[in-house]
């Protein structure tokens, strides 16, 4: 069954056309992958999915709803999360308080709650601070909880990343590049921590990156976009030998000799 | 697990000041030790007026009340960041609603709190709900003008408010009985109040509304991202501050007997936010230094006087460039 | 008087008035595009150069008397007084919170402004100076209608400078690295420009303008306090908005149209004079509400 649907997909910024005519689907408990030359427009796919960008056309379909014109709150709290290609964690706060963001929207205790100190409020934060513990040592980096976020090794700020966007306990988690500037042994821990992901906590997965060799080894489904267009979509195998994807990714072997 | 186990490794000791700091930090951490010294200046401070003269009375009295203003302010600008120029606005919003409630409608002060929270905090929603999206430079000037704007409606409502000349003769409020006429009256029921703000803020620091209001600071696209609505996050902070100094402006009200649109001018504002910036922006004990500070500082150097704001002003900028986390220290996780 | 009598008349103030602001906006505008700062001083910035004008204006008037030479000397000296002031604050204050948070850098700006605001008043204890200027009310006659030569001079001196500026932004080499500071100013440092010269350079121009348009309010007013900044500035600022903040002609613009704005307003029955602050900061947060990069703005979409 898939739990998202995109329907031609058009996003355009003044005289640009970032993404034209974009249809896809997301098969429930799947893992699939987005990728595409620089300047594709994936991560404008991305924010259109999350609400940031309005597309100008199409539709965009989460376990049959439509998002068209929610806000990115809204959207998360219907149990789509993602992560960030440029790592934005909570600059000033611990990785606790950051993963703990995550179970605001799964949470109601309000300004009334938080004074009184009730019973029910008590228990809320105790269930907080349990998800975000849970969440923390799912991805393995329980015994930095208290330090401050940015005081962190970079793999492990990615991690606290991943746990945050779990925290928001989804069904469908994108992940933007969340393998950029990890070295091999971290890659190879996140592609266990992925399918991990989705065995254990029934998480569909969306992804984009950019190293070839992890998304072969990982995706079930690959879809390819270039100039915001869709060229080719399929298991890893037919996208790799699909002759458009090769040619947008080295470009197109000449013909005849220039004159 | 791969990968180095820093969970027990401690962090380097900071030489000089900043270890100092690190040091007290770990002490205070020791519960025994923390409730300690807090019992004890709890207990000064309510044995205080015996050893006192009411001059000194009054000085205390009016720190009270700036820490509550500064209180209020953190939540707004410290937790939330959002930067309010107009602050002085909702103190003169609970003020005025007290004073003229008691005074012209015979009200009982007690009864008049509620209507004078309530406004100010309508009033916020109504400043707030259009501004608040918009950015901290631009919301900072926006907020000036809103508070000019209500600073002008009081000088100018002549028949609500007494105009430029303000409410006189405002009712003092009776406690059971007792008419709160001597200062040491209101010295405790600042204190209480006091204590009250300090254990709201507090417990709303840390929990969840709390937390929403710095991830909306920190980054509010991400943070938005992350399932907080933070238009409405921004909101619940702005009207809560508003609440703050609402409160604070019954009790002013009260103290004074007598109000004018003089007192809640920008530059009150600016002070407050001086205040805040000092005593350190997001820390609740930030707030009773800096408050304390504000009001000391002009009675031990009264040779300044008219140079007072210039002072404060070079103050705000070393501040800035050399130590922007204010004089009480930030604690480093 | 006709109605088109009144708004004859009214037009005539509201020039004058919209040059001051225009000329305090062109300098808010300005530093705006180059750091994103609001300059939050800006408006102390012109009662400063109103009081170095009015200083100098009594020092000269025994040598060259207190006619127009005598005040044009006077805007002059103060222009470039006050510029150098401007240079000194940004490279002591601004200048080392570049890489700060942007609410750290307002608070440093509010810094500014209470030392400049509170080094006034306690010189002049507080009091309003009487600008003593050897001109008199005569004018020009229309019927009814009197065009004073004050203003006629005043508003030809600003068009002058608004000229002046819009020369040196569009066609110096100054005015162009200016422009291409204010869209990226990493790129600027890459390319071999002293980006530091160039925003002293900016402040210079935007606080020697706010100095003209000082003394020139004290000529036209008659007498000059050590608050007059604020309001001015709060306006200043509305009206840099109105035209599109960091965008030159928008600042000319955005003042011209709130002194017309606000000199119509106060004529409207029940606003009047004592509503007229609240009229101008009402617009301000209409603006900033409805549309926050004014008219000549464009909006900008901002990337994830």
């Amino acid at each position: 069954m898939a739990i998202l649907e995109v329907q031609d997909l058009t996003l355009h910024f003044g005289g640009l056309e970032v993404i034209d005519h974009l249809s896809f689907d997301v098969e429930e408990g799947s893992i699939v992958s987005l990728i595409g030359p620089n300047g594709a427009g994936k991560t404008s796919v991305f924010n259109c999915l999350t609400g940031f960008y309005r597309a100008n056309a199409g539709d965009i379909r989460f376990y049959g709803r439509s998002l068209a014109r929610r806000t990115p709150h809204e959207i998360t709290q219907r149990g789509m999360a993602r992560t960030f290609q440029n790592l934005r964690l909570f600059r000033s706060l611990s990785v606790m308080e950051n993963v703990m963001s995550g179970m605001h929207c799964r949470t109601h205790m309000g300004a009334l709650g938080a004074i009184l100190r009730s019973p029910r409020q008590r228990h809320e934060e105790a269930l907080i601070h349990r998800t975000a513990e849970e969440c923390l040592d799912f991805v393995g980096i329980l015994h930095h909880k208290d330090r401050q976020a940015t005081t962190l090794a970079y793999g492990d700020q990615r991690r606290v990343e991943w746990a945050r966007a779990l925290a928001t306990r989804p069904r469908l988690l994108l992940f933007d590049e969340p393998a950029a500037g990890l070295n091999f042994e971290e890659k190879h821990r996140f592609i266990e921590l992925i399918r991990r992901i989705r065995e254990q906590l029934r998480i569909t997965i969306f992804m984009i990156d950019h190293d070839m060799a992890m998304i072969m080894k990982v995706s079930e489904k690959v879809i390819v976009i270039d100039y915001g267009r869709k060229i080719a979509e399929g298991n890893c195998q037919e996208v790799q030998n699909d002759p458009k994807v090769i040619e947008a990714y080295l470009g197109k072997e000449d013909e005849e000799p220039p004159r | 697990m791969a990968g180095t186990d820093l969970s027990s490794a401690r962090l380097a000791p900071r030489s000089g000041f900043a270890g100092f700091e690190d040091r007290i930090f770990d002490l205070m951490d020791y519960r025994p030790y923390r409730y300690g010294v807090l019992a004890v200046l709890l207990l000064s401070v309510i044995v205080l007026p015996r050893f006192c003269s009411n001059y000194v009375l009054e000085i205390f009295t009016n720190s009270f009340l700036y820490v509550v203003l500064c209180l209020g302010l953190n939540i707004v600008a410290g937790y939330a960041g959002l930067l309010d120029l107009g602050y002085a606005a909702f103190f003169a919003i609970g003020a005025y609603t007290s004073g003229v409630l008691t005074s012209q409608f015979g009200w009982n002060f007690w009864l008049a709190i509620p209507p004078a929270l309530l406004l100010a905090g309508t009033v916020g929603i109504l400043i707030g709900a259009p501004t608040l999206r918009l950015r901290s430079d631009y919301l900072a000037i926006v907020t000036l003008g809103a508070g000019e704007i209500i600073r002008i409606l009081a000088r100018n409502l002549k028949n609500i408010t007494g105009g430029p000349s303000g409410l006189i003769g405002i009712k003092r409020p009776t406690f059971f009985g007792v008419e709160l006429n001597h200062i040491s009256h209101y010295y405790y029921i600042f204190l209480v109040m006091v204590i009250l703000a300090l254990v709201v803020s507090h417990r709303l620091e840390h929990s969840r509304l709390g937390r929403a209001w710095k991830y909306v600071r920190d980054d509010e696209d991400v943070a938005e991202a992350m399932g907080i609505p933070k238009s409405r996050i921004k909101l619940s902070a702005y009207i809560m501050g508003a609440m703050f100094a609402g409160l604070a402006g019954c009790f002013f009200a009260a103290k004074m007997t007598a109000i004018s649109p003089d007192s809640f001018t920008f530059l009150q504002s600016l002070m407050i936010v001086v205040a805040m910036v000092l005593g350190g922006m997001g820390k609740i004990a930030g707030m009773v230094v800096g408050a304390l500070v504000m009001v000391l500082f002009p009675e031990v150097f009264r040779t300044i006087g008219p140079l007072r704001l210039l002072v404060f002003g070079v103050i705000l900028i070393l501040m800035m460039v050399f130590r922007p986390q204010g004089i009480w220290p930030a604690r480093r996780h | 008087m006709s109605i088109f009598d009144i708004i004859a008349q009214q037009l005539a103030n509201s020039l004058v008035l919209g040059s001051f602001y225009a000329l305090v906006a062109i300098g808010y505008s300005m530093v705006y595009g180059i750091i994103k700062l609001l300059n939050f001083a800006h408006g102390d910035i012109f009662m400063v150069g109103a009081f170095i004008g009015f200083a100098i204006l009594s020092l000269l008037t025994g040598v060259i008397g207190n006619g127009w030479l005598g005040i044009a000397v006077a805007i002059l000296l103060s222009m470039i007084a006050t510029g150098c002031l401007g240079v000194i604050i940004q490279r002591v204050a601004y200048r080392p919170m570049l890489a700060a948070p942007r609410l750290s850098i307002m608070i440093t700006a509010l810094g500014v402004s209470l030392v400049l605001f509170n080094s006034v008043m306690a010189m002049t204890n507080g009091q309003y100076l009487a600008f003593d200027t050897g001109l008199s009310f005569d004018g020009v006659d229309y019927g009814p209608i009197h065009f004073s030569y004050t203003q006629i001079v005043l508003v030809f001196a600003t068009a002058a400078l608004m000229v002046g500026m819009t020369l040196f932004v569009n066609r110096t080499i100054w005015g162009k690295a200016m422009r291409a500071i204010s869209i990226d100013m990493e790129v600027c440092r890459l390319m071999g420009i002293d980006v530091n010269k160039i925003i002293a350079l900016t402040f210079f121009v935007g606080s020697a303008l706010a100095a003209a348009a000082g003394v020139m309010a004290g000529t036209y007013y008659g007498s000059i306090h050590f608050f007059m900044g604020f309001v001015i500035g709060l306006k200043a600022f509305t009206a840099a908005v109105l035209g599109g903040i960091g965008i030159l002609p928008g600042a000319m613009l955005g003042g011209l149209l709130l002194g017309t704005l606000e000199s119509f307003g106060t004529q409207i029955p029940w606003i009047g004079s004592q509503w007229k602050d609240v009229f101008s900061f009402g617009i301000l947060i209409l603006v900033l509400v409805f549309k926050p990069n004014g008219l000549l703005g464009r909006t900008t979409i901002e990337r994830m």
